[in-house]
């Protein structure tokens, strides 16, 4: 199914298991977030991963889904579901646009080119209008789901911010393991012998920025629908560097690493928070650590160990 | 409906055996207050540690434990991020059983959370935010502003400088909400005092750190007054270029939102002769000498300022009202406690009797200072000599001109 | 010439003087001189390391703080820091990269740099866990103050001597590098290693040295800022976004390309402050996509 060998397949049985325990004995708002993250996260690795480029302006696209979502909920009072998908379609718009121009460096000067285009968008929404500045979209409403299911409740919310990722986590999965997925790996192995087959390798290396922005823009409109609100942090630099840190942590290239490790970042964010000024210490030192002693991420020390491809 | 004996005995056991602990809860509910501030980033000494170390004199010196109240004070660091904040308040709130916020500096964190606050019927206290929409457009019945704001800065600062003689201005202005709505009120200020606008340099937030282009520009423009419409390390980084720039001399400089903290970290000979606002300053009078003495101690770095007295008052108010009308209630109602909040007088050690008006807004005094030359200054922390002061009523935007959805009746 | 400087145009609707367009350019070449030192280190690290080096802007943070130090723990003033300072941070740079960095060199470029960035927070979080994040007081030294007036502007002198030792330093990197046999050798090992190594040189040490060399540029930032700019622990946030874009545009690892860039780049932002104040953080973005697309390796770059 989807492409699963057997143990990827147990392992997302547990995973869906697991979001289906959790909000009952954790706190779903913080789950949400974490979903968001992972979400995020995921879109981000199918680039690194899968395509073997580093985008630096990821939170480009996921802010710029959170900024359309938020809008068109608070002040066009759309369905939920609409919101969701226009901020994942402005991801898509973005992502076209920008990776057009992008898509031709690799290396090094593409993920510095994402950055700098990432800053002009960040700038855009500083001095548009319609964001708010730094103040941002606030008290967006959650609205309802499909014109009847209020999603005021944690609960509810819960339930479809869980649904949003499972799509987005398959959706990923499948393009990996499509014949289109096949060739993007082709061309992360070796560019030149892909061209030689006769695949035109920027084509499918836009394709499938296009496809990562989008989910992205569909990971932030959630976020912003969650937490009402929409800001310049979704936008910034900072953001987009996060993504690449939790990726990183929890294990590039692998299918579960980005959510595992989208489940540390952010639970150091909100459990460290009481330690103030400690926050960044610890992050920094966990950082340094995991560089250094499990460079494959949790995931991927876990698979390497067991011998298993998670 | 027919009860049967045992079902009749295992209530009244039941009942029997959590008696007495929900009789022991009923009595001393826990009332948690919960301070979310910067506490790694730019604003760490305005807020950060001092803020926690405030609010606990307060609740030292009220003796909360002798009077039957349980009071816990937890704190976090929302590191200026919206997000992060609404996710950690909302947990607060839902499962750490948190009923006051207090202090969020930061304006875009201290708005984001209003309708969080409105929405769960709790009690929020700001201290260290500046915007004066909170208690405007975006005022809620379950908050109150406690320390400052844009328009009691705008007025005190430019009003009093026009009225010496400033009376041409040029602004520096953070390209941001805050930063361009403390601009906006200081111009209409300044105008309806008689004075002139000769320009503004609106500069890239965050991010600037060398200011000498826009300082050339404000020379050029003729101004009698650079006006510092920023915060934090930018209004540290642009007053040590006007200094270097000889600004100084030929202009006088007006830094709208300015800390005695910052005023510590510039240094007396840098700093010599700007013109400030605060609602609170420890030499003010023997009781904010006393204050001072009894949490320095605990503070030796950073002594307190405006933002940090706040946090003391306002948990000291706020447990009076708790004994006075009972832990219980409190816990129960944001908006009640709230009101009975506003109905109480309001007395303390750094800012004297005080109001707390219909739309939230405490009504605190303001003092304009002006910073003391080095051979003025006689010991540590002494910076400032008070150059004028206003009432709280005279402060603080009108009441009707702050369209606050609350006062329409 | 007076009437030549007052000669005024209009660009974008915003009316211009010569004089203020002179003002803002020198004004602007000054900053260049921060990005040129800050970026030529970073050029060097990456050039012989193969390492981007997010701690940057903590280490220039460092020299800033470094020069406080000597003057309020050991009475050291402003000249001496100026040479201390620097040493005492490449001497740190050093330990970092023996205990710590030297073990990614094998790795892709991704790896150190989160190594570094980590490295980052946790200095910042030192530094401002103990001296707090307001800043600490540092003055312009008293043979330095005061102002000289160029004609069309009021220029104080300590920005003038600031652009004059970042150019020296500058010009005696680019000549050790380029034109000394210490350059050679260790333009050679970057090249081929294993090779150099055969010829009895002590590559590990030539690196680590490298390392340390590019830290002590980044110091010597750091105390020619510190009288100028607020000396708190997150003071080198603001630059090193614009000095890793100054890098890219020069061309990564090219020296010179660091420098010109540097410099070059001040100015382009100095003139975006009078046109379009705003936009002067983002313009050094909007060049770097317009070179990268046009000039992938960089103005400077060698071609792939």
């Amino acid at each position: 199914m989807f492409g699963f060998s057997r143990p990827q397949l147990i392992a997302f049985l547990a995973m869906v298991a697991l979001l289906a325990i959790c909000p009952f004995v954790l706190y779903p708002v913080f789950l949400m977030r974490v979903l968001c993250t992972a979400l995020f996260a995921c879109a981000f690795n199918l680039m690194i991963g899968y395509v073997g480029l580093l985008s630096f302006g990821h939170a480009a696209f996921f802010g710029m889904g959170s900024y359309v979502a938020a809008w068109t909920m608070k002040f066009w009072h759309v369905d939920a579901a609409i919101a969701i998908i226009l901020g994942g379609l402005t991801g898509g718009v973005f992502g076209l646009a920008l990776g057009y121009l992008a898509i031709r460096r690799s290396g090094i000067y593409f993920a510095m080119i994402t950055l700098a285009l990432s800053q002009m968008v960040y700038f855009f929404c500083l001095e548009a209008p319609f964001t708010g500045g730094e103040d941002g979209i606030q008290q967006v409403p959650r609205g309802t789901l499909f014109g009847f299911i209020s999603l005021e409740n944690d609960m509810t919310m819960y339930w479809l911010v869980a649904g949003v990722f499972i799509a987005g986590f398959l959706t990923i999965h499948r393009i990996i393991h499509s014949p289109f997925g096949q060739v993007l790996k082709g061309i992360r192995e070796n560019e030149p012998r892909a061209t030689s087959l006769g695949y035109r390798t920027d084509d499918y290396k836009l394709i499938a920025f296009v496809l990562s922005c989008t989910i992205a823009g569909v990971a932030g409109g959630t976020k912003a629908l969650v937490f009402g609100i929409a800001t310049l942090t979704d936008v910034h630099n900072s953001t987009s560097g996060e993504v690449v840190l939790t990726t990183l942590l929890g294990g590039l290239g692998t299918v579960f690493g980005p959510v595992m490790g989208a489940v540390v970042v952010t639970s150091m964010e909100n459990y460290l928070a009481q330690f103030g000024a400690w926050v960044t210490v610890t992050q920094g030192a966990i950082f340094v650590v995991c560089v250094l002693a499990f460079r494959r991420g949790i995931v991927g020390e876990i698979g390497n160990f067991l011998k298993l491809k998670l | 409906m027919t009860i049967s004996r045992r079902t009749l005995l295992a209530t009244a056991s039941a009942a029997a055996t959590a008696a007495p602990f929900a009789r022991a809860r009923a009595q001393t509910p826990t009332i948690k207050i919960g301070i979310l501030n910067d506490q790694s980033g730019p604003y760490t000494n305005t807020g950060g540690l001092t803020s926690v170390i405030c609010a606990k004199q307060a609740l030292e010196e009220f003796g909360a434990a002798n009077k039957g109240l349980n009071i816990e004070i937890v704190s976090a660091d929302h590191q200026n991020k919206p997000d992060l904040a609404v996710s950690l308040v909302r947990q607060w709130f839902d499962r750490d059983g948190v009923d006051v916020l207090l202090d969020v500096p930061t304006s875009s964190v201290a708005l984001a959370l209003q309708s969080v606050v409105r929405e769960k019927n709790k009690v929020y206290l700001n201290s260290g935010a500046a915007s004066s929409a909170l208690t405007g457009e975006q005022c809620s019945p379950n908050f109150i502003h406690w320390t400052y704001d844009t328009f009691m800065l705008a007025k005190s600062t430019g009003a009093a400088m026009v009225k010496a003689g400033g009376d041409s201005w040029y602004f520096l202005t953070a390209d941001y909400a805050f930063g361009k709505q403390l601009q906006a009120d200081t111009t209409t200020l300044v105008k309806a005092a008689g004075g002139t606008v000769k320009g503004a340099s609106q500069y890239p937030f965050p991010g600037t750190t060398d200011f000498s282009s826009f300082l050339v520009q404000a020379q050029t423009s003729g101004a009698k007054v650079i006006g510092l419409a920023n915060a934090g390390g930018d209004t540290v980084n642009s007053i040590k270029q006007i200094n270097e720039f000889g600004l100084n001399k030929s202009m006088k400089v007006a830094a709208l939102l300015m800390f005695i903290t910052d005023v510590h970290a510039l240094g007396l000979d840098v700093a010599a002769g700007l013109n400030l606002t605060e609602s609170f300053y420890w030499d003010l009078n023997d009781k904010t000498r006393a204050f001072t003495n009894r949490v320095k101690a605990k503070t030796p770095k950073n002594w307190p300022n405006m933002v940090h007295a706040g946090c003391y008052s306002a948990t000291l108010h706020y447990l009076k009202t708790v004994h006075d009308m009972g832990a219980a209630e409190a816990k129960k109602d944001g908006v009640a406690t709230i009101n009975r909040m506003k109905a109480m007088p309001v007395e303390d050690d750094c800012f004297g009797k005080t109001t707390i008006r219909a739309d939230g807004r405490r009504l605190t005094p303001a003092y304009l200072f002006e910073v003391k030359k080095p051979s003025e200054s006689k010991g540590p922390w002494d910076y400032f000599k008070l150059v004028a002061s206003q009432t709280g009523e005279e402060a603080y935007r009108p009441l009707a001109d702050g369209h606050c959805p609350l006062i329409k009746a | 010439m007076q009437a030549f400087l007052s000669y005024s145009f209009s660009l974008f609707g915003t009316p211009i003087t010569v004089s203020a367009l002179l003002g803002q350019g020198t004004l602007g070449l000054i900053n260049g001189s921060f990005y040129a030192c800050l970026s030529l280190g970073l050029a060097v690290i990456f050039g012989m390391l193969n390492i981007i080096n997010f701690a940057h802007g903590a280490l220039f943070m460092m020299g800033a703080f470094a020069s406080w130090m000597l003057l309020n723990y050991a009475g050291i003033g402003y000249f001496p820091a100026l040479l201390l300072a620097p040493l005492l941070v490449g001497a740190f740079g050093m330990l970092l990269e023996k205990t710590i960095i030297s073990r990614l060199y094998k790795l892709d470029h991704l790896y150190g740099l989160l190594l570094t960035f980590g490295l980052a927070l946790v200095i910042q979080g030192l530094f401002r866990n103990y001296y707090g994040s307001s800043g600490l007081p540092y003055r312009i030294p008293a043979v330095l103050q005061g102002a000289t007036n160029l004609g069309f502007m009021y220029m104080p002198n300590y920005r003038g001597w600031v652009v004059l030792a970042a150019a020296i330093v500058c010009f005696v990197t680019w000549v050790t590098i380029e034109k000394t046999s210490l350059g050679a050798t260790l333009r050679a090992a970057t090249e081929n290693a294993p090779l150099v190594q055969a010829f009895g040189v002590n590559v590990p040490r030539l690196i680590t040295l490298t390392y340390g060399g590019g830290v002590a540029l980044a110091a010597f930032a750091g105390v020619l800022a510190a009288p100028i700019y607020s000396v708190n622990p997150n003071m080198g946030d603001n630059f090193i976004n614009t000095v890793f874009a100054v890098v890219v545009i020069g061309g990564m690892g090219s020296i010179m390309g660091s420098i010109v860039t540097g410099f070059g780049l001040g100015v382009v932002e100095g003139l975006t402050k009078v046109v379009y104040p705003q936009a002067s953080a983002t313009v050094v973005f909007v060049v770097m996509v317009i070179v990268l697309l046009t000039r992938p390796r960089g103005l400077f770059g060698k071609a792939a």
